[in-house]
């Protein structure tokens, strides 16, 4: 285990400290790079960033308790990390981890006794399309078989840099099979804005009102009433007004890329291909709204994207497309910051990731007063998806009525969506709202045999071989983007048992009936998992799911029942096949627990056992 | 204090509780429910707080007699209408007695934190077992030699400690860490005049 002296930790933190100043909303971006070089965040080092940012210590320890990829423990020079979706599971994921552990002489979830390396699960780190995936020191690895973790025992064990592993390891495909109007018609960087310019903000707000767009995040508000309210919000601090319409542009605009939500992966394949059109939809959406700074709020587990989306802001301001004057325009002046998450799936509801940009746990706020009047510092925000901003570039440069003649009348344009499971061609699929679940079946060629879909990740809809004609649409199937498929003979229930344990592990624990209800329901999943389960736990199981329902704080909890109640819906033999015919069974095997005390004492008498 | 803390007389009794029930030839034509309890991996602080009810066990004690209970030292549990069950299940005798109430028992009642969730005993399921009897008996102030007692006759460890409901069905909880005399008295008498037992937020709000 490594020791650090005081003096050691100070020096490792005075330049980070530098680098970000004195505002503590850098505090998490600061965490991440110490936890980088000390592989962990040391109690002295803690004690120096509260001092530095003058604010108590226990706000700080707060902050590292609640990010998952922050932790107050060594974790290992090398920290890899299993994609635990239930895609990368249906893959091998958990025989090529223990293929792993075993190589490396270690536990699951363990650090090795020399400090050397720790490997664990986490959740979807967004890579579902090209599993078995694991992140090493936050790079994403793809594509994981056991050749390639005999390489990667191997690295390890000659202590080689992750930097200079082989490149193939790391290589992440964007797998795009449909290609419509966002990614299959390039626009020339620029196009939107200077569009947006000549027509005027107002009326660019008139036609992204005209086009109907709605919010791809999964909720579908519509995005020009939140533009709109958003330009007319009046922030007071203090008793005096410090922004209002016209007058000093202390708004904001941030882009929601805290893609979680299992099995999603667009707005990775956004960001890497497409960048320039998200920030170009960025800029429109400030010169709409009047902001003069945005941020691209990326989760942690895309960091490896950090360094080349940073280029791209860097081009754009040579270009004039960022920054002060832009296009020459005097009085528009806008400029993008990167900030990191850190592993939190809660983070991707906008008032928490408001409150993870500015440095604290991501704990959601209650609402009213929305973003949109009380976002970040308090000031105007507007919080889209990725994929949203896209949108909005596009719809800046060729009108709005183009737009709404794509897709429905309640969900106009395209919508991307992330195909996984078992399928032959899993990827980006990008359609016209509308289309039929079996039509993007066929396409990526599930062949018929498939036998149930997962609309939107964990958090969405279950839906069985007979709804497979239902359309992706606001009307009908509204999704973040997610389509995990599993063809026939799949255990569904372990499908439904990865999500309970997906939230419970990423409720904030803020209110109870979240933080206590998810974990009961992880519980009883794995009771009925391993045998135990009964006719009662149904039961228990619908009564949960209406409390997580109607007593949660916000969308996490609320929506955390919905995998176990969908499947005890829809494929109620998949559960009663593996429940006892009891009345009753205990939870555990009673005999098998007394085993680690028969092995310490020494003793098998009958009383030994039960 | 709210009016379900007033110490009025019971109100009419169970009919005709438990029958089948062993009954105690001492009591007449109306025949007493008859109730046990226990306390597990607890601290008594339930039972402590069941003796909190104070005067109202006079009122108590003529309509229900005790079997397996610290007031009687009756070692075994027979036939019951109610079983009180105190505290977590944290070794293989804690099983026996359970189910021994269980099975005799036509109402088992989970009464405080620890019969419910585990409470402070199952603050030990973080630490590994081995590293438990390690740091008793084999290090400082450990027994003498550094031994692990074997002897058969001490109940075995489970690796953790768990809530009754994990072993055997549970008919009530009743949260509390201890619940109050109040809401112990306020659960019985409910019980015992056939009603859903039912507390009020008075009862279960501990700060």
């Amino acid at each position: 285990m490594q020791q650090f002296e005081f003096s050691d930790i100070s020096r490792i933190l005075t330049p980070i400290l530098a680098r970000h100043g004195g505002d503590a909303s850098r505090l998490l971006q600061v965490l991440l790079e110490v936890q980088d070089v000390c592989h962990f965040i040391p109690s002295k080092a803690i004690d120096l960033i509260a001092a530095h940012f003058g604010v108590p210590r226990v706000n700080v320890e707060g902050v590292v308790g609640f990010y998952s990829f922050l932790s107050t423990h060594p974790v290992g020079e090398y920290r890899l990390l299993f994609s635990g979706n239930i895609t990368d599971q249906m893959l091998g994921k958990d025989e090529l981890m223990q293929y792993l552990c075993n190589k490396l002489w270690v536990e699951p979830g363990k650090v090795s006794e020399d400090g050397l390396v720790s490997i664990a699960s986490t959740s979807c780190t967004g890579m579902c399309d090209q599993g078995p995936a694991a992140l090493i020191n936050g790079w994403p690895l793809t594509k994981l078989d056991h050749n390639r973790l005999d390489l990667i025992a191997e690295l390890i064990r000659s202590r080689k840099p992750v930097a200079d592993w082989p490149a193939m390891l790391f290589e992440v495909a964007d797998n795009i099979h449909r290609g419509d109007v966002l990614l299959g018609q390039p626009s020339e960087p620029g196009a939107a804005i200077r569009a947006t310019l000549a027509r005027g903000a107002k009326e660019t707000l008139a036609e992204v009102d005209k086009s109907n767009l709605r919010g791809r995040g999964g909720a579908g508000f519509k995005t020009a009433s939140k533009w709109s309210f958003c330009h007319a919000a009046i922030a007071e601090e203090e008793g005096g007004i410090i922004c209002d319409v016209g007058g000093h542009p202390e708004r904001f605009i941030v882009c929601n890329a805290d893609e979680g939500e299992p099995g999603t992966f667009k707005d990775r394949v956004l960001l890497n291909s497409y960048a320039d059109l998200v920030f170009e939809g960025m800029t429109v959406g400030a010169r709409v709204v009047g902001a003069s700074k945005g941020f691209l709020y990326l989760r942690g587990e895309y960091r490896y994207l950090l360094q080349q989306l940073e280029a791209v802001l860097k081009r754009r301001r040579e270009a004039g497309l960022l920054g002060e004057n832009i296009l020459g325009q005097t009085d528009f002046s806008f400029d993008i910051e990167i900030h990191l998450g850190a592993g939190a799936y809660i983070c991707g509801e906008e008032s928490a990731l408001i409150e993870s940009l500015e440095g604290k746990r991501g704990r959601p706020r209650n609402r009213p007063p929305f973003p949109v009047t009380y976002g970040y510092k308090g000031r105007p925000t507007v919080v889209d998806n990725v994929e949203t901003f896209a949108c909005a570039a596009k719809i800046a440069e060729k009108g709005g009525a183009w737009f709404a003649a794509i897709g429905t009348a309640q969900s106009t344009g395209t919508k991307l969506i992330s195909v996984s499971g078992d399928v032959a061609r899993p990827g980006i699929y990008e359609y016209p709202f509308g289309v039929t679940v079996s039509q993007i079946l066929d396409d990526c060629g599930a062949e018929g045999r498939s036998y149930a879909v997962q609309v939107s990740g964990p958090s969405g809809t279950t839906i069985s071989w007979k709804e497979f004609e239902r359309k992706i649409a606001f009307e009908d199937l509204p999704t973040a983007g997610a389509l995990m498929v599993f063809r026939r003979k799949r255990d569904l229930f372990q499908a439904a048992q990865n999500f309970a344990d997906f939230f419970a592990h990423e409720s904030c624990g803020f209110c109870t009936p979240c933080r206590v209800g998810t974990e009961l329901q992880k519980k009883i999943m794995s009771k009925i998992a391993s045998g135990y389960g009964t006719a009662s736990d149904l039961e228990e199981l619908k009564r949960l799911g209406h409390i997580l329902k109607t007593m949660s704080h916000c969308g996490l909890g609320s929506s955390a029942a919905n995998p176990v109640l969908d499947i005890l819906e829809k494929f109620p033999d998949m559960v009663e096949s593996k429940l006892k015919a009891f009345a009753f069974k205990p939870a555990f095997d009673l005999d098998g627990a007394l085993a680690t005390a028969r092995t310490i004492t020494g003793r098998d008498d009958d009383w030994a056992h039960l | 204090m709210s009016e379900n803390s007033d110490r009025s007389p019971l109100p009419n009794p169970l009919p005709q509780a438990g029958e089948g029930a062993a009954v105690s030839p001492a009591c007449d034509a109306l025949k007493k429910t008859r109730i046990a309890t226990c306390s597990l991996a607890g601290c008594f602080g339930c039972h402590m707080s069941f003796l909190d009810i104070d005067e109202r066990l006079f009122g108590l004690i003529e309509l229900v007699e005790f079997d397996r209970s610290p007031l009687t030292d009756i070692k075994h549990c027979g036939p019951c209408d109610i079983g009180l069950v105190e505290g977590g299940v944290c070794n293989a005798e804690n099983v026996h007695v359970l189910k021994e109430f269980r099975k005799n028992c036509k109402v088992l009642v989970a009464i405080g934190a620890c019969a419910i969730n585990g409470g402070v005993p199952a603050m030990r399921n973080n630490i590994d077992l081995w590293d438990c009897f390690q740091e008793v008996y084999c290090y400082e102030g450990g027994l003498e030699c550094g031994q692990i007692p074997n002897d058969p006759e001490l109940p075995l460890p489970f690796d953790k400690v768990h809530p009754i409901y994990e072993v055997v069905k549970v008919d009530y909880f009743l949260p509390g860490c201890p619940p109050s005399g109040d809401a112990i008295w306020n659960f019985l008498t409910d019980l015992l005049s056939g009603r859903e037992p039912k507390l009020d937020y008075e009862m279960l709000h501990f700060d």
